[in-house]
């Protein structure tokens, strides 16, 4: 190990650790609360919202996460005007800002797919039960479907925060400093790829972590499950 | 609008050959990766489905290792990381700087991530054939391997198929990380239009959908592909 080229990077490394999981963070929460109204768009009997839903999903997830920040980064300067007269373009300037648009807007359609299909594992009687309860709309889905779909939905959910744990690293091609851009830093200046290396390791540390984590979460959330598994 | 649009023609004022041919490079990469990542993904898979512990656990870690680094990560040890190596080992015999093709890393590294993930699908897969067959196999007296590739192999296909399907979609967009490293695939050829018309809204949303395309066109592929390996099922 390299007691100079860490004593320099070493810190900067840290902040880059912190950058990469509040990209994650920032964009796995708003992505989850945008998937809720596409999944529910998906299944609606308007063929308009269904429609746009589709199209919205399927661009998403059949194009490269990296070519969408492109087209949010350096085609946004296109519309400086119209976002300047709305008064967002503060915002588009920033390249930290384009990263958790982007990623956002990338999660929520796998997230809303996600949703979608462990929604439609709940069986129908559970609904038609609600109803028959007189219970209406909202709260059919807040407290019926969505608690178990939720259940459902937790392992892929999981995936998917790791898939957006490493896809973020695309963030240090538009110069933001995450643990990944701090290496790339590094490496320009020390031609040294041990910095790549301690890259590896965070990025390990990190997703292994999570993964450990949601272990527990899945544990927890499915105890109830695992009881009446072993009694049937 | 029509000199926009013809901003996208073919021919000296045109940025469409550009970008075609920056697809087919895409593609050619992808297509360069699949042999070299299912062989080494079944490889790791057989290593981690056996009852060797010495093959059993450098199997887990790779895949581990590779399905937990990111991607752009991975491309970039394996060309910089390749680079070093090389010139290092040329340099025992003389020779000055070593140049790797970033097509070539781009397809080892490329391929490393598909293997590992690959593996997992085919790891399912044996687990769902049931022991039965092997038994049976062995009953009519096939060896090891004739068991393999005459049993296990052609129901293993089948039931790899869809998650296979779904990493092929997966590496088709994971080819745009090598525009990093300089290899003039669609992405880059896209980047390098943006600079010459300062389009890039245009540019970087019809390389989307050119991508979009790509997908499209896969997923029919293998549709076909799946008619084929089911050709022996019951259709219910």
């Amino acid at each position: 190990m390299n007691a100079e080229l860490f004593e320099r990077y070493g810190l900067r490394m840290l902040d880059g650790l912190v950058v990469t999981v509040e990209l994650v963070v920032i964009s796995v929460t708003l992505g989850a609360l945008l998937a809720l109204p596409i999944a529910l768009a998906r299944t609606s009997p308007s063929r308009l919202l269904r429609g746009v839903s589709f199209a919205y999903v399927g661009f998403f997830r059949g194009t490269p996460m990296l070519a969408q920040l492109f087209l949010v980064y350096y085609g946004s300067g296109q519309f400086r005007g119209a976002l300047e007269s709305v008064g967002l373009w503060w915002l588009f300037r920033d390249a930290f800002f384009c990263c958790i648009f982007t990623f956002t807007l990338n999660t929520a359609a796998y997230q809303s797919e996600i949703l979608r299909g462990a929604m439609a594992s709940v069986p129908r009687g559970q609904s038609e039960a609600a109803w028959a309860l007189g219970l209406r709309g909202a709260v059919v889905l807040f407290r019926v479907i969505l608690p178990q779909a939720l259940i459902v939905a937790l392992r892929p959910l999981g995936n998917e925060v790791i898939l957006m744990i490493k896809g973020s690293a695309v963030a240090s091609i538009v110069t933001v400093y995450d643990i990944m851009g701090v290496a790339d830093l590094a490496f320009a200046r020390s031609f040294n790829l041990s910095v790549y290396l301690w890259a590896a390791v965070l990025y390990l540390v990190l997703v292994e972590t999570l993964s450990r984590v949601w272990a527990v979460f899945e544990r927890r959330l499915g105890a109830h499950l695992a009881v009446s598994a072993a009694r049937s | 609008m029509g000199e926009t649009l013809g901003l996208l023609g073919f021919g000296p004022d045109g940025w469409g050959d550009e970008l075609a041919a920056g697809a087919w490079l895409t593609l050619r990469l992808a297509l360069a990766t699949l042999p070299f990542g299912l062989t080494i993904g079944f490889l790791a898979a057989l290593g981690r489905n056996s009852g060797s512990r010495w093959l059993r656990v450098p199997g887990s870690i790779f895949t581990t290792l590779f399905r937990g680094l990111p991607e752009l990560l991975t491309l970039l040890i394996v060309y910089y990381g390749g680079q070093m190596l090389l010139s290092r080992v040329f340099g025992l015999f003389g020779e000055g700087q070593v140049e790797v093709s970033a097509f070539v890393a781009g397809m080892v590294a490329l391929g490393l991530v598909f293997a590992a993930y690959a593996s997992e699908v085919f790891l399912g897969a044996f687990r769902a054939i049931s022991r039965g067959q092997y038994e049976a196999a062995r009953a009519l007296g096939l060896g090891r391997f004739s068991t393999m590739r005459l049993v296990i192999f052609p129901q293993l296909i089948r039931l790899a198929l869809p998650g296979l399907a779904n990493l092929w979609l997966v590496l088709l967009k994971d080819t745009s990380l090598v525009s990093v490293i300089a290899l003039n695939d669609l992405l880059r050829q896209t980047s390098v239009a943006v600079r010459g018309t300062k389009e890039p809204f245009l540019f970087y949303l019809v390389a989307c959908l050119i991508y979009l395309f790509l997908s499209a066109v896969s997923s029919v592929g293998v549709e076909g592909i799946e008619r084929w390996a089911n050709r022996g099922m019951r259709r219910s």
